[in-house]
């Protein structure tokens, strides 16, 4: 459904989006994840053909974003970071105009904004000026504007951000239900977000693309971790990873020591789940054994590691 | 054209929404009243006059009154033009709202054409409350309405290249201020471009003098509809709306 192929955007100093290139199945959440100032909107503004890319391609739906932008347009609802409301219309005057600039043919005008009301939960405000409306009610008529037309394809740009726990759940559920007619491409910074809806995953850090894939291949490692002591002492890293290398599949054996309790990593070629064998090895030895764990890499040291955005946290700073 | 339309109805409405039209209105219909009613005072009293010195000289209401009426009224746009076209796109940049025009299957002289359409309608329902006024002229007295009419299209015209010339101020800033006092700078530079030909004959005065604004106006206000004018006021307001679609287009790459 989305096809972006060395999407780049250069300003005259600095280049926002370096050669990004990732594609999106048809009825897929896709959850595009960086740190602030990674590209993210720079990147979104080029697939709804609000800027054009300085270079590579783009296609949505089958059509160009370059060539054919008009196209492309009508294919698409777009919720950028701050809701394009106007604060002196009421939310039922608002939903008719975009029904109109959308290309709605005007008989169908009134009922399409009824419904996207309806789906976003804000046909209680109709009558309201969307500059009385709170943030959380602001995002839902956002989000109704951007699903209006009944796009193939729905890019949101942070959509939960500045809502409370409750908005939160009600937008992911509103977002996750609307997967499957419409291909969703979502932005955010909030790992859990993504945890929660997406499917399929691009992280992009400093205008590039650091990973992507299915969530799952993403975090899935196959192996075991231990937490083990030893009560004789154990002086060296080796004593503690000879005894589980020789077992057939493994690849690798690691261990590293946290002040008198070894967490020893062990690593397998298959996904076959080797705990039992590990944990009598271990007591067999006459180790402590504290923790036992199938290996798994945690979203969040992943995109840590990726964005490396460990450098002396702000809060350090401050203190 | 649908688009158009759609885009022109919001504008016209965001003014009512506002204060702006009221304020404008209420502004408008004050000054208007108060040129009338003096113009209007002073006519009646040189006539008198007129009378009770028995010279019976001809008094000609359109020459006396709507004359000088209409060519205040040129000049009174010089401050409710930029009022009306700064918040044009400047708003909808500061609000984020282009980003919703601009990835809506519109093209971009759509979107300013409407916004201009809407823009003149706002300016075309001001000169229609100055319009309520003249209603005594005809209730009392037997002005001939024809050059009226023709004076009325001339500040249309007028105003509609004024307002186009703003509407490209306002798409090349995000601040209203400065939309509105850019608009009025130039403006007023365009208006005193005029007194040059009272200094001096060459090539540059002349050159100025046909750039004025206002005074391609005068043959309009004296009820003569003259095809030089009309084309000045049309290729101005032309102008505008391309140096806009320009400045639409820069703004994409910019973002």
């Amino acid at each position: 459904m989305i096809q972006v192929e060395g999407l780049t955007k250069r300003y005259a100093r600095n280049v926002a989006v370096d050669h990004v290139s990732f594609s999106v199945e048809k009825g897929q959440i896709v959850g595009f994840l960086g740190p602030n100032g990674a590209g993210k909107t720079t990147t979104m503004r080029m697939l709804t053909c609000f800027m054009p890319p300085t270079e590579g391609t783009a296609t949505i739906a089958g059509f160009d974003v370059i060539k054919q932008p008009l196209e492309v347009k009508k294919r698409i609802g777009y919720l950028p970071e701050t809701p394009p409301l106007y604060p002196d219309m009421e939310v039922g005057e608002y939903l008719q105009f975009v029904a109109r600039i959308k290309g709605i043919p005007e008989k169908e005008v009134l009922k399409r904004s009824e419904e996207a009301a309806a789906r976003c939960f804000v046909k209680d405000v109709w009558g309201k000026l969307i500059g009385k409306l709170s943030k959380g009610y602001r995002q839902r008529v956002g989000l109704a504007q951007a699903i209006i037309h009944n796009p193939e394809v729905l890019i949101l740009d942070e959509p939960t951000s500045g809502f409370d726990p409750k908005q939160i759940l009600e937008t992911r559920d509103l977002i996750k239900s609307l997967a499957g007619d419409h291909t969703i491409v979502l932005s955010t910074h909030i790992l859990q977000e993504v945890k929660a809806m997406c499917e399929s995953l691009v992280i992009i850090n400093k205008g590039k693309i650091a990973t992507s894939g299915r969530l799952e291949d993403l975090t899935r490692r196959n192996g075991a971790v231990l937490e083990v002591s030893v009560p004789t002492g154990a002086t060296e890293a080796s004593v503690l990873t000879e005894p589980f290398s020789s077992i057939s599949g493994v690849t690798a054996v690691t261990a590293t020591d946290d002040g008198g309790l070894w967490r020893i990593d062990v690593d397998t070629e298959t996904n076959e789940d080797l705990r039992p064998r590990l944990a009598s090895i271990a007591l067999g030895k006459g180790w402590n054994l504290y923790r036992l764990d199938a290996a798994a890499v945690s979203l969040d040291d992943m995109f840590l590691r990726l964005t490396g955005a460990v450098e002396g946290s702000a809060v350090e700073e401050v203190q | 054209m649908r688009n158009v339309i759609t885009i022109a109805r919001k504008e016209l409405n965001s003014y009512f929404q506002s204060p702006i039209a009221y304020v404008l209105i209420g502004a408008y219909a004050a000054m208007f009243g108060y040129f009338f009613w003096s113009l209007v005072y002073f006519f009646v009293r040189a006539s008198m006059q007129a009378q009770m010195t028995g010279r019976t000289m001809p008094m000609n209401l359109n020459e006396l009154v709507i004359r000088n009426l209409l060519g205040n009224v040129g000049v009174l746009c010089l401050f409710m033009i930029p009022m009306l076209t700064m918040r044009l796109f400047a708003e909808e940049k500061s609000r984020g709202t282009m980003e919703l025009l601009l990835t809506s299957p519109l093209r971009d002289w759509e979107i300013l054409l409407g916004k201009w359409i809407g823009a003149v309608g706002m300016y075309a329902s001001l000169l229609l409350f100055s319009g309520l006024n003249l209603v005594f002229l005809f209730a009392y007295g037997k002005p001939d309405w024809k050059p009226l009419a023709v004076g009325y299209l001339g500040l249309l015209l007028q105003g509609a290249a004024m307002l186009a010339l703003g509407m490209f101020l306002s798409s090349i800033t995000q601040n209203q201020i400065a939309a509105a006092f850019s608009t009025f700078v130039l403006l007023l530079m365009l208006w005193i471009f005029e007194w040059m030909s009272n200094m001096d004959q060459n090539m540059l005065t002349e050159v100025l003098t046909y750039m004025s604004l206002l005074r391609h106006n005068e043959s309009f206000i004296k009820g003569v509809l003259d095809l030089k004018d009309t084309l000045y006021y049309l290729s101005v307001s032309f102008l505008g709306l391309f140096l806009t679609a320009r400045s639409l287009e820069s703004l994409r790459y910019r973002g």
